[in-house]
């Protein structure tokens, strides 16, 4: 079969599970005791080792297996939920995320080393969890809950590594054995295109029971019957069948991939002896080649009290009624509640966008046209057709629009394990993780919030104990909520801490020369903040290796401005800090001023427009050799687009008269001069394409309704 | 383009154009369409030879003077002139040529690496010459035409 078809389907699932597992951990280590999370994190671990190996990827099955081991002995109450086991289990979902990376780049997961976390989890499962269930043993001897050790390894499959047998179970295969029977692990792979996979499950185990005794099913019976597996599903077959038949007979029922059958041999013994056959392979296995494996990873331990006697009596009936102690209640995966959504490939996405970018254009065409012919019924269908097309491009920009719930949830996960390693403590709460946001913007404004979390995580919140002095509670909070307005979405990072010292940026900015001590008294807090966004200014006493409040600071402004959207900062000293960063709503169309400068059209995003003005050639000042105007009190430089960018004049420049464009990045002002306003229109962003990457000034294009190619202004870039 | 050494009836399509008095050959794979001359909007404070970008069919596609980029006499776009879009490395361009109005078969074995000296033309754009019956053609070497770690080098001499 072709799995590559699989694959994307396989890395979007596996993302959904790794997520869901993290986010569960998490409400795990809040909250316990909470049997329904360990059993939803048990069901990700799960889907997840049948995903894996379905696509081949053993080393991801494997270890998803060993965890779910652990998981499994957990929801059974053996296993207490520590800090040690949520670490381990943390850092599994790690490496399961760069196995899941690896996987995405180079299409194996091979190179992925899980041995150390493999080890602690065996560790996990065979340490503490045994000496509880030798006690168990020994009070209930019948007692099927009890879980004792893993008794088979298998030298290929992962999957098939341990098979948990209780004491009552050992004692019957004991006594069976003796009476002539054999018992066998029969792993019976389904194949993938299996359509029944409960029906077909129904007729292997029934055509077991028809050859042998089924001492146990994992998952259980009424798990098979539920479809609660995914395709393989192991048998503890007792039987006096060779393992060829055993083969045969399962291999019969259609849609069987293929039948493992290994022997359990040596019962009574510390050591199991096992004895695979797989179909396929030459029958009659080397013996020593298997048996090295079986010495690494399978120990067969079995308590000495258990009464063999009484059970081997029970052997049919008790065959039947031995149920698992696994996944009786288990919440039905694979059969998710159905939404009513489609998964849509973002480039189809990009494609819908770009026709529909290609129809803006057109309509533009179509309203000049109309405007110019003066038709009343060409006006008014193309009236219509311009609100069909609004109406349409509101639904193309919303079907863009994802929760930035997508970029919000590693961050829970990056918070607990930065207070950990900062010995802080911290209570972080996200609201309105359902806003949406173009897609675009969603991908670009994770880095920039990680920063920011950190920061706030680092110079923000106190240490624990200066917050007992402070008289503040010993745990800090974080807050991060976003909320839409108007055209702006708004992402707030509050923290509870510190706040920042006004006066320690103002003599760092005074020190730097950025502003003298005069002029910054009478700046507000928020000018005064506008100073950490400065490259390389920094008020922390020493820089730590998370990041000095301010080190990288410029960094991320730069590229939430580059998105199109800014960032303030409010706080009070010894009560907190608020980073608001407010961003466009989408940035593939937006609103502009076109501008013609001698025969050159050029746009100008509304957003970075503070007005457009006409000045007398009288107001033009020059200080320091640069053109400066008085715009309502402040100094502006004025700066002539034609000298700007290198523009040949082809026409007299009106002597007295002057249009500029008064734009502005953050707080500081530029006027634009420009020969003449065309107007105010929606426009496509465009990009110049890999070739022109980096143009300076320019930010993209757009197309006009004319079909000419149109440059958009970069006021940034000119400002700075 | 690595010249191919083997020996055979082994055929390359490539389309063939005309830069001041020599031809040219761009294989027929990275050439998406042939277009006339249109209006094209200047891009300022690029390299010299960059002449700009205009729209093809909804991409703004830049284009570059083949003749300004080999450093070749600047002359007036006649009749004949051509904007060639090629697409390299997921980067589509347009190359302004004298003409383009052929395309011919040329058979691997006839391939021959580029002369040690070439006037004008540094041999590094050069992937080989084929020889055809009488007329000698330039195989040119996209990808290092169009690097942009030389535009970049470019652009800084510029500044």
């Amino acid at each position: 079969m072709d799995m590559n078809q699989y694959l994307s389907m396989f890395i979007d699932e596996s993302r959904e599970h790794l997520q869901s597992l993290n986010d569960e951990l998490l409400n795990l280590e809040q909250s316990p005791d909470s049997l329904d999370t360990i059993q939803v994190i048990f069901r990700s671990a799960h889907t997840l080792k049948g995903m894996a190996a379905t696509m081949g990827f053993e080393q991801m099955a494997h270890l998803t297996h060993e965890m779910e081991n652990a998981l499994d002995l957990m929801r059974n109450e053996k296993l207490n939920v520590t800090t040690g086991v949520m670490d381990i289990l943390f850092t599994c979902v790690d490496l399961l995320e760069a196995q899941l990376s690896s996987i995405i780049e180079r299409g194996s997961d091979t190179d992925i080393d899980i041995s150390q976390q493999v080890e602690l989890l065996r560790a996990l499962v065979a340490g503490k969890p045994m000496t509880e269930a030798q006690q168990l043993a020994a009070a209930e001897a019948a007692a099927a809950t009890a879980t004792v050790a893993p008794v088979a390894g298998s030298a290929d499959a992962a999957d098939q590594t341990d098979f948990l047998l209780n004491q009552y179970e050992q004692a019957v295969i004991g006594q069976a054995v003796e009476k002539g029977f054999t018992a066998y692990i029969v792993t019976v792979t389904l194949s993938p295109q299996c359509m029944l996979r409960a029906a077909r499950a129904y007729m292997v185990v029934d055509a077991y029971e028809q050859i042998g005794e089924l001492l146990r099913a994992e998952p259980s019976v009424e798990d098979l019957e539920q479809e609660n597996f995914e395709f393989d599903f192991r048998l503890l077959l007792m039987t006096t069948e060779s393992s060829e038949s055993i083969q045969a007979v399962g291999l019969r029922i259609s849609e069987v991939a293929s039948i493992d059958v290994a022997e359990l041999t040596n019962i009574g013994t510390a050591t199991s002896q096992l004895t695979p056959s797989k179909q396929g392979e030459q029958p009659g296995p080397n013996p020593t080649e298997y048996a090295k494996s079986t010495d690494a990873n399978s120990t067969f331990v079995q308590s000495p009290g258990a009464n063999q006697g009484n059970a081997a009596d029970d052997v049919p009936e008790t065959g039947k009624s031995a149920k698992p102690n696994s996944g009786t209640n288990v919440v039905q995966h694979g059969h998710k509640t159905a939404s009513k959504s489609v998964r849509v490939d973002t480039e189809r996405l990009d494609t819908l966008l770009n026709l529909f970018s290609e129809l803006v254009i057109d309509r533009t065409r179509l309203e000049k046209i109309s405007r110019d012919m003066n038709h009343p019924e060409l006006i008014e269908t193309v009236e219509h057709m311009s609100r069909i097309s609004s109406d349409l491009q509101n639904l193309v920009m919303t079907i863009r629009m994802v929760p930035v719930e997508t970029v919000f949830n590693r961050f829970p996960r990056m918070v607990r394990d930065l207070a950990k390693e900062l010995g802080k403590k911290v209570d972080f709460n996200i609201t309105g993780a359902e806003t949406e946001l173009d897609r675009t913007v969603v991908d670009e404004i994770g880095d920039p919030l990680v920063h920011m979390l950190r920061n706030a995580l680092d110079h923000g919140l106190e240490a624990p104990e200066k917050r007992m002095q402070n008289g503040k509670p010993e745990t800090g909070t974080i807050h991060l909520h976003a909320y839409q307005s108007g055209n702006h979405v708004f992402i707030e990072i509050t923290d509870d801490g510190n706040g920042i010292d006004r006066s320690k940026i103002v003599k760092k900015a005074v020190e730097r020369g950025l502003v003298t001590q005069v002029k910054a008294d009478s700046l507000s807090d928020e000018e005064v903040f506008l100073f950490m966004f400065q490259s390389g200014f920094s008020t922390a006493e020493k820089i730590s290796d998370v990041s000095g409040r301010g080190v990288g600071l410029d960094v991320v402004k730069n590229k939430i401005e580059s998105l199109g959207g800014r960032v303030i900062v409010k706080s009070q000293l010894g009560k907190g800090t608020s980073f608001i960063i407010q961003l466009p709503l989408t940035l593939s169309i937006i609103q502009a001023m076109l501008v013609k400068i001698y025969d050159e059209t050029y746009a100008i995003p509304l957003s970075s427009i503070i007005e457009t003005a006409m000045i007398k050639k009288s107001d033009i000042k020059t200080v320091h050799r640069q053109a400066v105007i008085d715009f309502r009190g402040h100094v502006v430089p004025l700066i002539s687009l034609s000298r700007f960018f290198q523009i040949s004049e082809t026409e007299q420049w009106s002597e007295q008269e002057r249009n500029v464009v008064v734009v502005r990045k953050g707080e500081r002002l530029a006027a634009l001069e420009v020969h003449q306003f065309i107007g105010q229109q929606e426009i496509v962003l465009k990009s110049l394409g890999k070739y022109l990457s980096h143009v300076f000034a320019i930010s993209g294009a757009t197309i006009l309704g004319d079909g000419q190619v149109a440059l958009i202004i970069d006021c940034n870039a000119i400002i700075s | 383009m690595a010249v191919e050494m083997t020996q055979g009836s082994m055929e390359r399509k490539v389309i063939v154009f005309r830069l001041k008095d020599e031809e040219y050959g761009v294989d027929v794979n990275q050439v998406r369409s042939i277009e006339r001359m249109q209006k094209i909007t200047r891009v300022p404070r690029t390299a010299n030879f960059v002449k700009g970008v205009i729209n093809l069919r909804g991409v703004v596609t830049p284009i570059i003077d083949l003749r300004e980029r080999f450093g070749l006499a600047q002359e007036e776009h006649s009749e004949n002139t051509r904007i060639i879009i090629v697409a390299v490395d997921s980067m589509e361009v347009g190359l302004i040529v004298d003409a383009a109005n052929d395309v011919v078969d040329i058979q691997e074995s006839s391939i021959e690496p580029p002369p040690a000296v070439v006037g004008g033309i540094q041999a590094a754009y050069l992937s080989g010459v084929a020889k055809l019956a009488d007329r000698l053609l330039i195989l040119l070497n996209l990808t290092k035409v169009l690097s942009a770690e030389e535009i970049q080098q470019l652009n800084h001499l510029e500044k």
